[in-house]
């Protein structure tokens, strides 16, 4: 299908946006690289009036070594970070992450604040983004605020990103020594959405998980869910069937996934105990 | 505001300028404003690939990108890159293997593939599988366009 008629502006700069934005109120979405934007227009799911297109606005792009973290602008291409060097030696999930989004032509234009921002609860990145502990950097009329990846997603496609307002950049902590991320996620064709995906983020001392770790299940829930109480039980532990056990029983009481066409609660359930096995035991025993 | 734009890009080569609605696609334009029609049109989100075309170097889906978004842009299309033969191996190689029947997601493979093999000049079976995994066939079970693509890859293709 073709998408209903809308207007197109094009923002030279951030504050150009922002007033266009302000301008023109809930009738304008911002376009980013449009690959679920184009889709949904597409389809006809919704019909804005006018199209902000920020591409053109070069200093929200790039990656940059910022000291204890990476500033990643948001309309970097997905293809950027999934090449980027500082990315592979600084936050090894994303870059593990990164092949599994979509498909290289759509991965070539896609950014990573737009899926971010877009927030479907079955992306690859809002998960790496909670496991990581990122933090999002918004702006809008009233200036800049940076929130936390924890309250940054509050639900189905929704986030703290307020009416007139733009994610500009992710600012993801470094990988600190002793860490060790994983990343899978099951899928019927490679770079479909995922039935259900696990961005890990572990401390691993002496073959054995440290506290503090983060097991963040996408397509699990209305935004990524972090499995709190599965991985508490990583502390102190050595990998065991009886650890891949219990953390398997852990996720059964813990997630309360939605239910589709491709599968239903209790196949998600049973698919997190799998990923949870086939993630963590090579972080701990490799 | 108006809902009509005008845009300015190089297609295969030369300088085309138009004023057309803002919604209009990257592969509608391609086909409709300028009679390019070997680039196609089948799922219309994103799903299929059958609109691959280039856009500054990087293959897009034409379907998920506004017109208005590569003005400014170099694109590129099955025909342009078999005008200059730039893809000629892989095009003999999809002909030898029989890498396609009705030809509906071919132009789409070959600039898939093309970019690939401009990437990862030694890629694999599994790492071909990989890349053309965003480019639907329902003829040849992909088999033949592996094969295809992994004989052009030896011939050293593309330039």
């Amino acid at each position: 299908m073709k998408p209903a008629p809308f207007a197109y502006v094009r923002a030279g700069t951030l504050d150009d946006a922002i007033r266009v934005l302000d301008e023109r109120g809930d009738g304008a979405r911002i376009l980013a690289g449009g690959q679920s934007l184009m889709a949904t227009l597409n389809m006809r799911l919704s019909a804005p009036e006018v199209l902000v297109d920020i591409g053109r606005v070069d200093d929200l792009a790039g990656i940059e070594d910022a000291g204890d973290h990476l500033r990643i602008g948001a309309m970097t291409r997905h293809v950027e970070v999934e090449t980027s060097d500082l990315v592979a030696e600084h936050a090894p999930l994303l870059a593990t992450a990164m092949p599994h989004i979509a498909h290289p032509a759509i991965r070539n234009r896609g950014t990573f604040g737009g899926s971010i921002a877009f927030a479907d609860p079955a992306a690859e990145l809002p998960a790496c983004a909670v496991a990581l502990e990122a933090r999002m950097t918004i702006a809008g009329k009233g200036g800049r605020r940076t929130v936390g990846a924890d309250s940054f997603f509050r639900g189905l496609y929704e986030t703290a990103v307020g009416p007139g307002e733009i994610l500009t950049a992710v600012e993801v902590p470094k990988i600190a020594p002793g860490w060790r991320s994983g990343f899978m996620e099951l899928a019927r064709r490679h770079g479909d959405y995922a039935i259900i995906g696990l961005a890990a983020h572990v401390a691993v001392e002496g073959g054995r998980f440290g506290g503090g770790g983060r097991l963040v299940f996408f397509a699990a829930g209305d935004r990524p869910v972090s499995a709190v109480r599965t991985a508490a039980l990583l502390e102190g532990a050595e990998w065991s069937d009886a650890l891949a056990a219990r953390l398997a029983d852990s996720l059964t009481e813990e997630l309360d996934p939605f239910e589709d066409l491709n599968a239903d609660a209790a196949m998600r359930r049973h698919l997190a105990g799998v990923l949870a096995r086939r993630t963590l035991a090579p972080l701990v025993s490799g | 505001m108006e809902n009509h734009v005008d845009v300015s890009m190089r297609v295969n080569g030369s300088a085309v300028t138009r004023r057309i609605e803002a919604r209009m696609n990257l592969v509608d334009f391609l086909r409709e404003e300028l009679g390019l029609t070997g680039s196609h049109v089948g799922c219309e989100h994103g799903v299929c690939g059958a609109c691959t075309v280039r856009v500054d170097g990087r293959i897009v889906r034409g379907c998920l990108t506004v017109a208005a978004q590569a003005d400014g842009s170099d694109v590129w299309t099955i025909e342009g890159l078999s005008d200059t033969g730039e893809i000629r191996a892989l095009q003999d190689a999809f002909v030898e293997r029989n890498a396609l029947q009705c030809g509906y997601c071919t132009p789409g493979m070959l600039l898939t593939a093309a970019e690939l093999l401009e990437r990862s000049p030694d890629a694999s079976r599994a790492e071909i599988r990989r890349f053309i995994s965003g480019n639907y066939c329902r003829c040849t079970g992909y088999e033949a366009i592996v094969d295809a693509i992994e004989m052009a890859r030896g011939r050293g293709d593309p330039s």
